[in-house]
């Protein structure tokens, strides 16, 4: 399986039935399309809507429905669009449950960098501040490493995002959660040795006596 | 009463060197012809506050080309490179903020206040400059509201007295803008007999628009 969508996956399983989510760019888009069944969660796009879906099928945009992205979606019967001040309330006032995003950097203290690489990448930080600060639970889903290039750093050495921790880290090769003592690995991906994922992480990792495979939505 | 002027008598009131919030994010309920028209008469100078300046040749991303705008305050500008070469070759002066922060100091503006106390960005790259104000134990910036000398908003429908209403994604900045801008001119996809918008459908009040653009061809766009 490809290595995204094993991580899009694997975040499938967090997300519970009534849960209000919002899905960054990218790699947490792909999310929507393997919830399990049964499961049946809100998506908020940040630009002003709640009950998002991927666009039924081409052919059917419209030029008022986008998610934040600028991309063409679709609206669940039962959704409802507000403006920014509320879209943003909703995500300070920590009515939002899960948000997934993507990130650059995640440290030992569970710190995200994932908005600015000064100097090569300015785009800003849109909505990432918010929701990192706001949200109930914050997921990562990203790359383990970069070009070989560990990202899961003793300390951010790019800008943080938020000085709040984020809950849980998912890549390719495991699963670890941020807690007070440091970074839990709570997962294997499947054929992915300790070894590997230790090689592959800068930050210290405390390493239960069993750790079990990594589950993936059907 | 009606508030309907022509495009170009509305870009006739603005001055170079204004200071401008436009409606819209990512291009999506910009007042398109208003920005159009911006570029056709040649405004320079401006000061820009929106979420983004949408794409090359897109939403705001026109006045970008254009190089009408010296000063910006947005979110996010990753979706038009023209904005970061222009920033980084210190043409244009960008100020970025969270995109709830910039909602809220808008929103301040309009609704009198003198800030609004945000969690976000405490410890970032953000906080550097701001006050920081400590409540009960946690410690927050303070945003200051942003003022503009006129708001630029895109609705779905207005009628003639100028009551709005909005459709789907494209509402986002509008109706906050439209609180905050000194001079208020929207453009509408279809303006309607008074009364076709029932009271509680109207989310931006005809009193705060000072001026509507006349029905252009087509659409409206």
């Amino acid at each position: 399986m490809d290595a995204k969508e094993l991580i899009a996956r694997r975040i499938a399983l967090e997300l519970k039935s009534g849960n209000l989510v919002n899905l960054g760019i990218g790699l947490p888009t792909m999310i929507a399309h393997f919830l399990p069944p049964g499961v049946e969660v809100f998506f908020q796009a940040e630009n002003g809507l709640i009950g998002m879906e991927p666009l039924p099928e081409p052919g059917m945009e419209d030029e008022y429905l986008t998610d934040a992205g600028g991309s063409f979606i679709g609206a669940i019967p039962g959704a409802c669009s507000f403006d920014s001040c509320f879209s943003f309330g909703l995500i300070r006032g920590g009515h939002l449950d899960v948000t997934v995003l993507g990130g650059l950097q995640v440290d030992e203290q569970g710190l995200l960098a994932n908005w600015t690489i000064p100097g090569k990448m300015v785009p800003g930080m849109g909505g990432a501040m918010d929701l990192v600060t706001g949200t109930k639970r914050v997921i990562i889903a990203m790359i383990h490493t970069d070009k070989g290039q560990p990202k899961i750093l003793k300390k951010c050495t790019l800008p943080l995002t938020s000085i709040r921790p984020v809950s849980l880290v998912v890549t390719e090769l495991a699963v670890i959660e941020p807690t007070a003592e440091g970074l839990v690995l709570k997962e294997l991906a499947p054929g992915v040795s300790i070894e590997k994922v230790v090689a592959a992480t800068e930050a210290a990792l405390i390493i239960p006596t069993h750790v079990p495979r990594m589950q993936v939505a059907a | 009463m009606h508030k309907a002027i022509t495009l170009s008598d509305a870009i006739e009131m603005i001055p170079d060197g204004s200071s401008l919030m436009i409606g819209g994010f990512m291009g999506i309920g910009s007042p398109h012809r208003l920005i159009g028209e911006l570029v056709r008469q040649g405004r320079k100078n401006l000061t820009i506050i929106a979420n983004d300046t949408g794409r090359r040749g897109f939403g705001i991303g026109c006045l970008i080309d254009a190089k009408a705008v010296t000063r910006l305050v947005a979110s996010h500008i990753g979706t038009n490179p023209e904005t970061q070469r222009q920033m980084i070759a210190g043409e244009m002066e960008v100020e970025l903020c969270p995109q709830g922060t910039l909602a809220e100091r808008i929103r301040a503006a309009g609704y009198g206040l003198g800030g609004v106390l945000t969690p976000t960005g405490v410890g970032t790259t953000v906080a550097e400059g701001a006050r920081e104000i400590v409540i009960e134990g946690k410690t927050f910036l303070l945003a200051l509201p942003i003022h503009a000398d006129f708001a630029l908003i895109a609705a779905h429908r207005a009628d003639y007295h100028g009551n709005l209403d909005y459709m789907l994604t494209a509402r986002n900045f509008n109706p906050i803008m439209a609180m905050a801008g000194a001079t208020v001119i929207a453009e509408a996809a279809e303006i309607v007999p008074v009364g076709m918008i029932p009271p509680d459908e109207v989310i931006t009040p005809a009193a705060l628009v000072d001026h509507l653009v006349a029905r252009g061809k087509g659409n409206g766009r």
